[in-house]
């Protein structure tokens, strides 16, 4: 083994290529969105489909903090789509005794919030004290959540009232400066979960954790606290990003929210985040989402390949994310 | 006679840097062939070149005088070579004997032969004097007794030339007896060994033949006779270790740590002990004795009945950041499965112990980027370049950062547990040396140590567990191989 004359050597950064991929992938995309249709770049089309992303974005991003300490949330889908039942049902029950208006809204946002907390605590709580698999806990509530949307809409559609949607409209179709508040709050989300993971005792912990979990505890890092804190946080992000979907459609069904779950996690793992844990990079999963997201949208914009297909191509780019992570590591 | 292995002129490079320079070595049958040097020496590479895990670089690798080019370890296995690994290569939800068989079972007809493979396993247990059942889970039997499934196995492979890296790193002396009387039993039968200890009487007893590396490069090989341990240590470190342990101090009046009652289920019996300011205390005993889990029980790492306190402060159960705060750390004997995250870098696993020191809020980098030039400066860790990672590092760095990174936390009571496990001789000398220097600022350790000459080397007090229960205690002129050995067998009550 050689040594280095420590003094000399300076904090140096090697470009990490690994790290760079998904970033590089987002911009082909971007170019050959580009090449095939003038539309592309245009204010309207960025905007919706950031706008659109934004849900998968900010689910995602708490979504990275869980499966980076070495865990899995398989429900946050069907647990949008009961926490946006949840909000309709209590912002209908009120209206009659607050009245329409803003009051109302604020009430129901942070009924939406607190019953992400619960979602996501009740998972913590059986994966953390119950010591049961996260795949399994959570698989469970997925049935659990979707069961109770269904049942509590009975089969069909609840429905914000329509003078309510009104007023609640704007928190999705408005904004300031020309950027849509659903885009304005994933940012905001994605900034902060890049400083909390990278530069706090939080982030660092979590990472430990995914790491080696017997390290962490005789490192005297809590390991129950902090994994049942990433799924709490993970279950507010799903009540923030429900918050912000309500507005768009101003109804939930059976059908809301399928397959966000999915997405989300396919995100975190485009972005370099391993899935079995120890290592997460929050900016490389918005790099995911909005992968996944522009992906939809060429195959929309353009008639080169059937919108149908949409699934399949981000299927293979999730394969294909993972080998290149591979590669990179063996290089390393 | 031609050796059944041979490598001559062999090179191995890693990048641009080469670790082994042209090396020479032949094992023949019906012979022991021990290879020593410190850590990084390029034993681990030389004997997976052997194993046919590494291709060499350059030279040439003979079987039985003809050339060959080993392309991968089913290939070397296939010719008779077999290595037994220091990590085990064992997968521990199956079963010992699935283990013993994995990737060549017996069959009968279509059909596993369950009963003829559990029959040949017993056999191999029987012949080793190993308790553990062919049908235990090897994530349920002990550590030794995993090394002997390991050695079971490569038994089973009816191996011509046996590789043995480090085999009685975890073994207890009396394990270790079962292990060479096999290890004489195959030489007898033609087989031809390679060795590797850090423990130079065991290679004084058990070799044939040795050869020394430094630094990549053959610095000595010949018989065995003739060559005395401090020969062979300064050989290796290439000066004199005449002067292993530091002369011995003795601790002051005023006790710091009490410990009374301390009860751990399953594993500790009321022990009770005191830790004086500014000593090295000593634990001894054999493995299983209950020191582990007594001090991680103190530490807040374990469930425990009974009163702790340091400095008049009571330690509440299981709360190993309040112990924290009293300054009281534990480092662990595992510093791979409890100590250091190894796929990290050296500055994410310095600080995780103490990071609430790094941030106010937000973690301060440049502040860990300093402790971490601090912590490889006075810890002497060598390192190829800052952005390594963790497990690249050899183990007596492995636990220099592991020291640094408990040392961080300033306490004023450090309990280390197995502090130069699997480290080789030079870097042991130097963490005795670090060990005192705590002890001389004012600090109070303990250590636990399986070897015995190294408790008897550092302490001026020792105290002997066996059975879970604290078996007696010897100070001064006392602390000799013998008092401990009797005590800790349980021969010998509350005595000295």
């Amino acid at each position: 083994m050689t040594t280095v004359d420590t003094r000399k050597a300076a904090p140096r950064r090697r470009v990490n290529l690994h790290a760079i991929g998904p970033l590089a992938a987002l911009v082909v995309l971007l170019l050959i969105g580009m090449a095939l249709n003038d539309n592309f770049l245009s204010y309207g089309n960025l905007t919706n489909v950031l706008a659109r992303s934004a849900f998968i974005g900010i689910i995602a991003v708490g979504m990275t903090f869980v499966i980076t300490s070495g865990g899995l949330d398989l429900s946050v889908g069907s647990m949008a789509a009961f926490v946006a039942g949840v909000m309709i049902l209590t912002m209908n029950a009120l209206l009659p005794t607050m009245g329409l208006g803003v009051g109302v809204i604020l009430v129901g946002i942070l009924v939406g919030l607190l019953t992400g907390l619960f979602g996501g605590a009740i998972n913590g709580l059986l994966i953390t004290r119950g010591r049961i698999e996260a795949f399994i806990v959570t698989l469970g509530t997925m049935g659990i959540y979707r069961s109770l949307i269904t049942w509590l809409a009975d089969g069909g559609t609840l429905s914000l009232n329509y003078e309510l949607s009104g007023v609640y409209r704007p928190v999705y179709y408005g904004g300031i400066l020309g950027i849509s508040w659903p885009i304005l709050v994933f940012a905001l989300v994605a900034i902060g979960g890049e400083i909390v993971m990278r530069h706090t005792r939080f982030g660092r912990h979590c990472a430990a954790i995914g790491s080696n979990e017997q390290v962490a505890k005789y490192s005297a890092v809590n390991v129950m606290r902090v994994r049942m804190a990433t799924y709490v946080l993970l279950g507010i992000l799903v009540g923030v990003a429900t918050v912000m979907y309500v507005p768009r459609l101003g109804s939930a069904s059976a059908a809301t929210g399928v397959l966000w779950e999915l997405e989300a996690i396919a995100a975190v793992i485009i972005g370099g985040t391993m899935l079995k844990g120890g290592f997460g990079r929050v900016w490389g999963t918005v790099v995911g989402v909005l992968i996944l997201g522009f992906i939809g949208n060429i195959l929309n914009l353009t008639d080169l390949v059937s919108p149908y297909l949409n699934g399949a191509i981000q299927g293979v780019i999730i394969i294909l994310a993972v080998v290149l992570q591979r590669g990179g590591l063996k290089a390393h | 006679m031609t050796p059944i292995l041979s490598l001559s002129a062999v090179t191995r490079s890693f990048g641009p840097v080469e670790v082994l320079h042209g090396l020479d070595i032949d094992l023949h049958a019906g012979e022991v062939h021990a290879l020593i040097g410190e850590n990084g020496a390029g034993k681990s590479t030389t004997m997976k070149i052997m194993a046919g895990f590494l291709p060499p670089t350059s030279g040439t690798v003979r079987i039985d005088g003809q050339p060959v080019t080993l392309t991968s370890a089913a290939e070397a296995e296939a010719a008779g070579i077999v290595m037994i690994h220091q990590e085990f290569n064992l997968a521990a939800h199956l079963t010992v004997t699935q283990n013993v068989f994995l990737g060549r079972e017996l069959r009968r007809g279509l059909f596993l032969d369950h009963k003829g493979m559990r029959a040949q396993t017993q056999a191999l247990l029987d012949r080793l004097h190993c308790h553990a059942s062919p049908d235990a889970r090897i994530a349920d039997i002990s550590v030794p007794d995993r090394q002997m499934v390991e050695i079971a196995k490569a038994l089973s492979r009816r191996a011509r030339v046996l590789i043995m890296d480090e085999p009685t790193a975890v073994l207890t002396d009396r394990e270790t007896g079962v292990l060479f009387e096999q290890v004489e039993r195959l030489k007898a039968e033609g087989v031809a060994i390679l060795y590797t200890s850090h423990k130079l009487p065991e290679v004084r007893r058990l070799a044939d033949r040795v050869t020394i590396l430094r630094d990549g490069t053959r610095v000595q090989s010949g018989p065995a006779n003739g060559m005395t341990e401090d020969k062979m240590a300064s050989a290796m470190v290439g000066r004199d270790l005449s002067d292993l342990y530091p002369p011995k101090r003795r601790g002051g009046e005023g006790v710091i740590l009490s410990a009374e009652n301390i009860c751990v289920p399953r594993f500790v019996t009321e022990a009770s002990f005191e830790l004086r300011q500014g000593e090295i205390l000593g634990f001894a005993g054999l493995v299983g004795s209950g020191r582990t889990e007594l001090m991680e029980a103190i530490a807040g790492l374990r469930p425990r009945d009974g009163i702790v306190t340091v400095n008049g402060a009571t330690l509440t159960p299981e709360d190993m950041r309040g112990a924290l705060d009293q300054g009281l750390v534990y480092l662990t004997e595992d510093r791979k499965e409890c100590g250091l995250l190894l796929n990290k870098s050296l500055r994410e696993n310095l600080t995780l112990l103490s990071l609430d020191r790094f941030s106010h809020g937000l973690i301060d980098r440049k502040a860990e980027e300093a402790a971490l030039d601090r912590a490889i400066a006075d810890w002497d860790i060598r390192i190829p370049h800052r952005d390594v990672l963790a497990g690249n590092l050899s183990g007596g760095n492995q636990q220099k950062l592991l020291l640094a990174k408990t040392m961080l936390t300033e306490p004023r009571i450090v309990i280390i547990d197995e502090p130069t496990r699997g480290i080789d001789i030079g870097t042991k000398q130097q963490i005795y040396r670090f060990i005192h220097r705590l002890a001389a600022e004012g600090l109070s350790v303990i250590v636990i140590s399986s070897e015995l000459p190294e408790v008897i080397g550092l302490c001026d007090r020792v105290i002997v567990m066996q059975a879970g229960r604290v078996a007696g205690q010897v100070s001064g002129a006392d602390v000799n191989e013998q008092s401990i050995v009797r005590m800790a067998m349980g021969l010998q009550g509350e005595a000295a």
